[in-house]
């Protein structure tokens, strides 16, 4: 079995003051040796597991960055596998450039969740633990950490389990009605049978609605930070992102393409897009940039409207006000470190949310931050409610209903109840998927478990 | 001094309802075949129920017969009594059953193996299975050496069978004949593991001292169909059974003689079957029924014993007398044969390959109870495939395997070979996941080219089929342009049946479309229709009113069948596999599946190790 080795950076992006690239494989340590030289000129090869070695990370004898190297022996590491952790400063630009560094030397791009994926296949976590594994580590706030954990010790294991129990004795009744014809068993009552197919329709339409509220928990709130140019909309960005970012200039419209990053304000995920400055304009180029923006205000989930408050309020300000009143809304007056001439009481009228911060020198974050809390929050949502983690339970429990309103359309039309059982059996199979049973196997030993049936 | 017998292709031990079977298509595939009885009074007796067929069981005998199996026509032959079951309730669960003359029955199939050519059929307790150079050594009580190129093993619950009845207890095959005592030993010699099971059967009791005044009666069908493709005319219903039900007063004579009963005190090791347990077991697991029921049905024309249905127990005689006694219709029955337990020998089906040869015993082959499962029906379908195999495997060809979207009795070879049986096990129609595609009136179409491939399907039987399915094709043809005018006559039938006027001119084939008409709805209006047999009209009408179900369950049926062209090795040890949870190594080194369809069926892997084999197979390569 030959493995390609895989590489990738394990820290999050662009957070914290030290970034880890990870390599893991038959040559880790064989590539790590290409790209890090210790200050010692020891080589890694040399070294045993868990020891670490001090130097620089250099690309064609240009030296990237210091760095730590970390070498683990198989199986002893979290894949199994060789692996090299190489430790350098943190911040986008430094951390990428030594991953591309490490690509060139010889490892392929590890895809999401692959280390995680090997660590499974050599036995080092088994599936169940791997998904919750990988739920947590793409989980971008505590409380979809929470979520994720929750998957794992059984909250949605259970209400999927109330769902499915409710279906398997209704399929089980129908089975020993079919294959016991002459044993006093009562008759399939057409009408209840209808109740419990609503009931559990029902269900299914609940939780797959948790999935949505999952998704924002784990992926974040599409937001849009929006702003005539050169209001601070990207000084702002990197203020929330706590990194250079965008492009900071003050020459208005610097910023034209839409600039997408991940941050999280207390225990919210933002997916914020940094856009260009919506006003109008004659430049072609930037008039792309304004309509994709006017766009994203309609369609995202929170608007960040930043207003340049060392200025008076003007047609732009207005329109922007006019362009985002549906759709939920924080007003942001920037620049307070200047002088104030904007009409705050104005911008007020028109949204119920405004703080003022000096982006610039983060002046008002806090304030920023609780407004961020109460409108986006998820106070009221409760992770251990259960709720869909992934796409493949959202899928299965998706299957799960479309089978379940085949046999309650069969009900409706008249059709025998064989025809309604094989479409109900198709929707407990589907939920079986996700807790990891078979249903006849179910159905035979609920058959006997609620039924006195013999010859 | 042993002495030899002479050379077989195929031995068969055990002439009940496996046996005659396996011995029957052995021979017919040109086999030198011997088949073993222990008694030949004994040849295809039913020791339980004097009936063929039932919900499940029903399609299981079409199967057979379709595949060119005998127990169909024999069947046929001695019914007393047809009802096709579940009518109304859907074409998947519709199960023929026919109460048979059991006396006739068993002369009837004995003829038919002394009748068969490259048959011999022979009375002797066989004692011993040897390996040989070639296959195996039979051995019989009488010191008779047999060489036999492949063995196929029906023993039955003669295999070790005790009786229970009370305190009392006793070694004996089933209706006092005796049983197979040495052969279990042998087994373990030569290395196959054996179990206990156990079943049971009730009393019978004489016809002219039971009150049928006040018994509600359950008569055959009006119209009746036979089992086999190949019967021309049935004849007639010729016998009624009646219904009756147990009370408080039987509840509570169990309830005090429970401590009487060998289950319940311990005496009896083997495992019995959930499905068909004895009145004691009915009564202590589901205490709170207040009345359980009884079919009372005759054993056939030329005896006056009658089978109480439902009424199976281990209790001591005296305590049965007092029971059945306390139940309406039998307060004076005279018990004939009292009800008995039986406890048997059998193999963990585990042990063998979907052809039900032996993993470890090339050659060696199992079939019916012997394999862990009950009932007539389950042991025919089994001993059929097994004598097929061990032919084929005698010629040097390909062996038989049917999967599970192909047949009832694919899914019980699969279940038992790949999930085992913790008790003897039925078929039941909630078994199969294809039920819409495997219906009892279409097993035909399904198994019959396979029959003639394997060569138990006759020219004649072979022209009759094609000639049935070319008039199918154009009855379906000739629906799918007739076109009903919206006239009074039809609008009137389509109200009375609650279904909506039309008022265009609409092809046939989409009324027969609607769940509330059917052929003979339309008959009146439908004025082009030919004469045809019942069963064509029948298997065109459920494929066009279910049209949509049956596609689902083909797409279904195609989802396994991708699981299952991904082939696993034989020769793999699962322990390398670390990713595989322990219980999952240790099942998969046990059944080593030929596929992951089949992997996925295991009891005890879970969906994540199939992820595991799904990602590591695809590594491999």
């Amino acid at each position: 079995m030959e493995n390609k080795t895989i590489a990738a950076i394990s820290t999050a992006q662009g957070q914290g003051g030290i970034g880890v690239i990870r390599i893991s494989g038959d040559k880790a340590i064989e590539i790590a040796d290409r790209v890090f030289v210790s200050v010692n000129n020891k080589k890694l090869c040399d070294l045993k597991g868990y020891s670490a070695a001090f130097g620089h990370v250099v690309n064609n004898n240009e030296v990237i960055d210091e760095a730590v190297a970390l070498v683990y022996r198989a199986p002893k590491s979290y894949t199994g596998e060789n692996v090299v952790e190489i430790s350098c400063h943190g911040g986008m630009y430094i951390t990428k450039e030594v991953l591309r560094t490490i690509l060139s030397a010889g490892a392929v791009v590890a895809d999401a969740g692959e280390f995680t994926k090997r660590a499974f296949l050599n036995g080092k976590i088994d599936l169940t633990e791997a998904e919750a594994v990988i739920d947590i580590i793409s989980a971008k706030s505590k409380t979809a950490a929470r979520t994720a954990l929750c998957a794992k010790n059984g909250a949605l294991w259970k209400r999927i389990e109330n769902l499915k129990n409710n279906l398997v004795s209704t399929a089980a009744h129908l089975s020993a009605w079919a294959d016991y014809p002459e044993e006093d068993i009562a008759e399939v009552d057409e009408n209840s049978l209808a109740d419990t197919f609503e009931k559990a329709l029902a269900d299914f339409d609940n939780l797959l609605s948790t999935y949505d509220a999952g998704q924002i928990i784990k992926e974040g709130i599409d937001t849009v930070i929006a702003g005539k140019p050169n209001t601070g909309k990207s000084t702002l960005m990197n203020l929330l992102a706590g990194k250079d970012k965008s492009i900071v200039t003050d020459i208005p419209g610097t910023t034209r393409d839409i600039i997408e990053e991940t941050v999280l304000v207390r225990d919210v995920v933002l997916k914020l897009s940094d856009t260009a400055g919506i006003h109008e304009t004659g430049d072609k180029v930037e008039k792309i940039g304004v309509d994709i923006a006017k766009n994203r205000l309609k369609n995202c989930g929170l608007v960040l409207a930043v207003f340049d408050g060392s200025k008076a309020l003007d047609d732009d300000d207005i329109k922007l006000i006019e362009e985002i009143k549906d759709t939920q809304v924080i007003g942001i007056i920037n620049k307070t470190d200047l002088n104030v001439n904007i009409d705050i009481d104005y911008i007020k009228s028109k949204i119920e949310n405004v703080v003022e911060i000096s982006a610039k020198d983060g002046k008002g974050y806090d304030e920023l931050a609780d407004l961020i809390e109460n409108t986006a929050g998820t106070d009221n949502f409760n992770p251990s409610d259960g709720i869909l983690a992934n796409e493949r339970q959202r899928n299965a429990v998706e299957r799960a209903e479309k089978s379940l309103k085949d046999a309650k359309d069969a009900l409706d039309m008249g059709m025998t109840f064989d025809a309604v059982t094989v479409s109900l059996e198709e929707a407990i199979e589907n939920l079986l998927e996700l807790t990891g049973e078979r249903v006849s196997d179910v159905v035979v030993d609920n058959v006997f478990h609620n039924f006195c049936v013999g010859k | 001094m042993n002495y030899s017998a002479g050379n077989f292709d195929v031995a068969v031990i055990g002439a009940g309802h496996a046996g005659i079977e396996a011995g029957l298509a052995a021979a017919r595939l040109g086999c030198k075949t011997v088949v073993f009885t222990i008694n030949m009074d004994a040849v295809g007796n039913c020791p339980c129920n004097p009936s063929i067929g039932g919900t499940a069981k029903g399609h299981l005998v079409r199967e057979i017969d379709a595949l060119g199996g005998e127990m169909g026509k024999t069947a046929d032959k001695c019914f007393l009594q047809m009802r096709m079951l579940n009518r109304g309730k859907g074409p998947a669960v519709h199960s023929l059953r026919a109460q048979i003359d059991r006396r006739k029955y068993s002369d009837e199939m004995k003829h038919t193996l002394e009748l068969q050519e490259n048959l011999e059929l022979h009375q002797a307790e066989v004692t011993a299975i040897e390996k040989a150079d070639e296959g195996y050594t039979v051995i019989t009580r009488m010191q008779a050496e047999y060489k036999a190129k492949t063995v196929i093993i029906a023993t039955g619950t003669y295999l070790g069978g005790r009786i229970f009845v009370g305190e009392i207890s006793y070694d004996s095959g089933p209706d006092g004949i005796f049983p197979a005592s040495f052969l279990g030993q042998s087994l373990k010699t030569l290395g196959l593991p054996l179990r206990r099971f156990k079943t049971g059967t009730p009393a019978r009791v004489l016809k002219s001292s039971i009150d049928f005044s006040d018994l509600e009666v359950q008569e055959g069908d009006e119209e009746i169909v036979p089992f086999s493709y190949d019967t021309e005319d049935l004849g007639e219903n010729k016998v009624v059974c009646h219904i009756s039900w147990t009370n408080d007063k039987t509840k509570e004579i169990i309830l005090d003689n429970i401590h009487r009963s060998p289950l319940y005190g311990g005496e009896i090791q083997g495992v019995g079957p959930r499905y068909c347990p004895s009145l004691e077991d009915k009564i202590m697991r589901f205490k709170d029924k207040p009345r359980h029921q009884l079919f009372i049905e005759p054993c056939g024309l030329n005896t006056e014993e009658m089978y109480l249905q439902g009424m199976s127990s281990s209790l001591p005689e005296e305590v049965q007398l007092k029971f059945y006694h306390s139940i309406k219709g039998l307060e004076n029955a005279v018990i004939m044969r009292p009800a008995y337990a039986i406890e048997y020998d059998c193999v963990d089906p585990t042990e063998m390959n979907a052809t039900l040869e032996f993993k470890k015993f090339p050659g060696l082959y199992g079939a019916g109870q012997f394999n862990g499962s009950s009932g007539y029906e389950e042991a025919a379908a089994q001993g059929l495939i097994a004598g097929i195999n061990a032919a084929l495997k005698v010629k040097g060809k390909e062996p038989l395997i049917l999967d599970r979207a192909s047949s009832y009795i694919g899914t019980l070879i699969d279940d038992l070979v790949t999930k085992g049986a913790n008790e003897p096990y039925r078929m039941m129609t909630s078994r199969s996941e294809y039920r819409l595609v495997l219906r009892q009136d279409n097993a035909d179409v399904r198994l019959t080219p396979m029959g003639r491939e394997i060569g138990l399907i006759s020219d004649k039987r072979w022209e009759k089929f094609n000639k049935k399915q070319q008039i199918k094709a154009e009855e379906l043809k000739r629906i799918s342009k007739v076109v009903i005018s919206p006239t009074k006559e039809v609008n009137h039938i389509l109200v009375s049946r609650e279904t909506s006027e039309i008022t265009t001119g609409v092809k046939l084939i989409d009324l027969l479309r609607r769940p509330q008409l059917d052929y003979k709805a339309l008959a009146p209006v439908d004025t082009t229709r030919p004469q045809l047999d019942s069963n064509i009209f029948e298997q065109v009408e459920i494929e066009v009113k279910y049209e949509g179900y049956i596609e689902k369950q083909l797409k279904q049926v195609e989802q396994m069948k991708k699981l299952e062209r991904k082939l696993l090795p034989t020769d793999f040890d699962y322990t390398q596999l670390t990713g595989l949870r322990l219980e999952a190594q240790e099942k998969l080194n046990k059944i080593k599946p030929l596929n992951i369809g089949q992997a996925s069926r295991v009891s005890g892997v879970s969906p994540a190790d199939i992820n595991v084999l799904l990602i590591w197979l695809s590594q491999r390569k």
